[in-house]
């Protein structure tokens, strides 16, 4: 009986597993025996190699990019993180009428029904020399002189990139909160802490889990990116995404594959990190 | 009625093919069965114009589907997935990666009506017997293979054509005389501290390469034995050049794209920059002053041809040859021309074009009248010369081919590290 139950669990868990090994396991599997092939131009040669390895360690530039990448995640996170917990508490905490809270969720996906690209793209003439921005606050005798770096700058790169993901933010701290029991909240007040101990004391320790899932979103989402970086900085900055995207673009699969390795162990190793501050599945 | 009508349309287009087909000399293969075939063709956005694949329909009757892609994608298209194109429509720089993998296969001259009326280009190699070879990837120098299974570039005509050229032209620095409002003349002025955060390069590393050569050897920089086919020290050097001028804030940004080109360009972000000719011209279009500038120490020119999957056989073989024979015999020349580009056999060309067009794009005459593109934009008005003036003087004035190079793993790398830097 036993054994049957188990067998059943086997067979019940076997679509998942199946699909997990093929589109999952394998590739990642491939990519990184490519990693340690040969390449030439219009060939990829299966001998085992270390020299896309000792290239990319090598080089002062990979590890410029590398810190370049880590810049966009910290920066990025850092505001959307602001933004969208701001966002969530005021939905979950502010509205009471739970219609108009679900109204207001949804107004904020609306810019996600439309293409990512077109969302990046449209940025460009806003913020151009010529743009709106800029004629804007020459007009209002803020500035003399069109602002240069709006555009093609880590700043027009971070702007999109929050524009771009502070939803992925928003929905798993929104979640969270809207599962706290109001009743802490109110034996916080009856207790005498003030709004602000209230937040760190109750509401942001409670709300963890989202914040750590919307880390790990967001996290990913820009390190992995290449192009919103091209098209931001106007192909002039680059993370480890365009590293990898130049390369495949230029055949050099195997050298591709080798900076892939590294920026999935990379994230892996930060994604390890942040699971030892908070159990997510402990919380959830 | 209805029905009426359309048997009068099906009559009339079987006497345009009837008419077509009579106009072509090569051998037809016009069975009933070629209506199924249908011909898979890629290639840079240039060249693969739907008009073509319409006007394919209508002359040769069967059914040509284009897919536009970028210089990079092409060449990685032809490169890994050979079962995916029938007909790929590449640069000759491309045919020098892309041959060795043996996904193309060599085609017969003799059954190439137009063979001898193909531009010394891409047969000798020289415009003019009296012309001299420029430097880099010349189209003839991979023009051409020992046989049908020939592996490595043969030095002369064999009757063994890697590639059909179909299109090329000159390239230069696009400017916006406008905004800067003096003459340029050298191709020093893309690294004009008056141009600092004014000025773009493309980011295609093969061809961006180039014009950072033709910069640096003007400059007085560098010398070098050849641009096409650098030493890493060259490389080095010019990137060197290049990576300070980026450092310092020279560039506004980089573009990939036909139509990032274009956006830079019009938006006055940019005013001066690597151009390909039709962007010129979409700027040109919506009323914006853009003008091809041609510099004193000549042009980045490149060509594109059509090359054959070597898994094409049989009556889609055929067809193939047809569409080659179709292509040289004149109506897509005189499109092509009439955006700026070149035909690979002019005087074919000349048929589909009225005295002012060919006037005005190929002999370099001033327009007698209203020059407009192929879908009625207005590109210039009477009066108003060719930039750079006629054929001769433009193909005569090369100094470098796109290329490939030796050292291209290289060259690859230390460009990542330029854009990275």
């Amino acid at each position: 009986m036993l054994k049957n139950r188990h067998i059943q669990g086997w067979l019940q868990a076997s679509p998942l597993t199946l699909i997990l090994i093929g589109f999952l396991i394998l590739p990642i599997i491939t990519i990184v025996v490519v990693s340690f092939w040969q390449a030439t131009e219009f060939s990829i040669i299966p001998a085992f190699t270390l020299e896309n390895y000792e290239f990319l360690f090598g080089s002062p530039v990979t590890y410029k990019v590398f810190f370049a990448t880590f810049k966009y995640a910290a920066i990025t996170w850092a505001l959307t993180l602001a933004i969208g917990f701001t966002v969530a508490y005021y939905l979950a905490f502010h509205i009471k009428n739970q219609t108009t809270q679900i109204a207001l969720f949804l107004l904020c996906t609306i810019p996600f029904w439309t293409s990512n690209i077109i969302r990046m793209i449209s940025w460009i003439p806003f913020l151009g020399r010529n743009g709106i921005a800029n004629s804007m606050l020459q007009s209002w005798g803020v500035i003399d002189q069109p602002l240069e770096w709006l555009l093609y700058s880590d700043f027009s790169v971070i702007l999109a990139f929050v524009h771009l993901y502070t939803l992925f933010m928003v929905v798993p701290i929104f979640n969270t909160m809207t599962r706290i029991d109001h009743s802490l909240i109110e034996a916080a007040r009856d207790n005498g802490a003030s709004g602000f101990q209230t937040l760190t004391h109750v509401i942001l320790p409670l709300t963890k889990p989202g914040i750590m899932i919307g880390t790990i979103f967001v996290l990913t989402l820009v390190m992995g990116d290449f192009i919103t970086v091209r098209f931001m900085s106007g192909s002039q900055k680059a993370n480890v995404g365009r590293l990898i995207s130049n390369d495949i673009s230029l055949l050099q699969y195997p050298s591709a594959a080798a900076t892939a390795v590294i920026l999935l162990i990379t994230v892996l190793i930060v994604i390890g990190i942040l699971l030892r501050f908070v159990d997510i599945r402990k919380e959830l | 009625m209805s029905k009426m009508r359309y048997s009068r349309r099906a009559v009339l287009k079987g006497g345009a093919a009837a008419v077509a087909a009579s106009a072509l000399p090569a051998p037809m293969v016009w069975a009933q069965e070629i209506k199924d075939i249908t011909l898979r063709q890629f290639g840079t956005g240039v060249s693969n114009l739907n008009d073509v694949a319409n006007k394919v329909k209508e002359d040769l009757g069967f059914t040509l589907e284009m897919t536009a892609l970028d210089s990079d994608s092409v060449t990685q298209r032809a490169a890994t997935q050979p079962d995916s194109f029938d007909i790929a429509d590449i640069e000759y720089w491309i045919c020098k990666k892309v041959w060795p993998t043996g996904n193309l296969q060599a085609m017969d001259t003799s059954k190439i009506a137009n063979y001898d009326k193909i531009v010394g280009i891409f047969r000798s190699g020289k415009l003019t017997p009296e012309s001299t070879i420029a430097q880099g990837t010349a189209p003839h120098s991979v023009g051409f293979v020992d046989g049908p299974g020939g592996t490595s570039f043969a030095d002369e005509e064999t009757g063994w054509m890697t590639l059909i050229p179909t299109i090329y032209n000159a390239d230069t620095l696009g400017i916006r005389p406008d905004l800067i409002g003096r003459p340029i003349e050298s191709w020093t002025e893309l690294l004009n501290p008056e141009f600092k955060g004014k000025a773009s390069i493309l980011d295609i590393s093969s061809i961006g390469i180039m014009d950072m050569a033709m910069v640096c050897e003007a400059m007085g920089e560098i010398q070098y034995g050849d641009k096409g086919n650098m030493t890493r020290e060259e490389i080095d050097k010019t990137m060197a050049i290049f990576t300070e001028a980026k450092k310092n804030g020279q560039f506004r940004a980089f573009w990939k794209t036909f139509d990032e080109s274009v956006n830079l360009m019009a938006s006055g972000e940019v005013v001066i920059q690597s151009m390909w000719s039709p962007a010129i011209t979409a700027v040109k279009s919506r009323g914006i002053d853009c003008v091809y500038q041609p510099l004193k120490e000549g042009y980045r020119s490149w060509g594109g041809g059509i090359g054959l999957s070597s898994s094409l056989s049989g009556m889609a073989l055929d067809a193939a040859y047809e569409y080659i024979n179709w292509y040289l015999s004149g109506w897509v020349g005189g499109y092509l021309m009439r955006q700026g580009y070149y035909s690979a056999v002019p005087e074919t060309s000349k048929d589909f074009m009225t005295e002012n067009e060919w006037g005005y794009w190929f002999e370099g005459k001033p327009a007698t009248d209203v020059i407009t593109s192929p879908t009625g934009d207005v590109l210039a008005q009477a009066g108003d010369t060719r930039d750079g003036g006629s054929f001769y003087d433009r193909m005569g004035a090369v100094a470098c081919w796109n290329a490939v190079m030796d050292e291209n793993q290289y060259m690859v790398r230390k460009w990542n590290e330029f854009i990275a830097s």
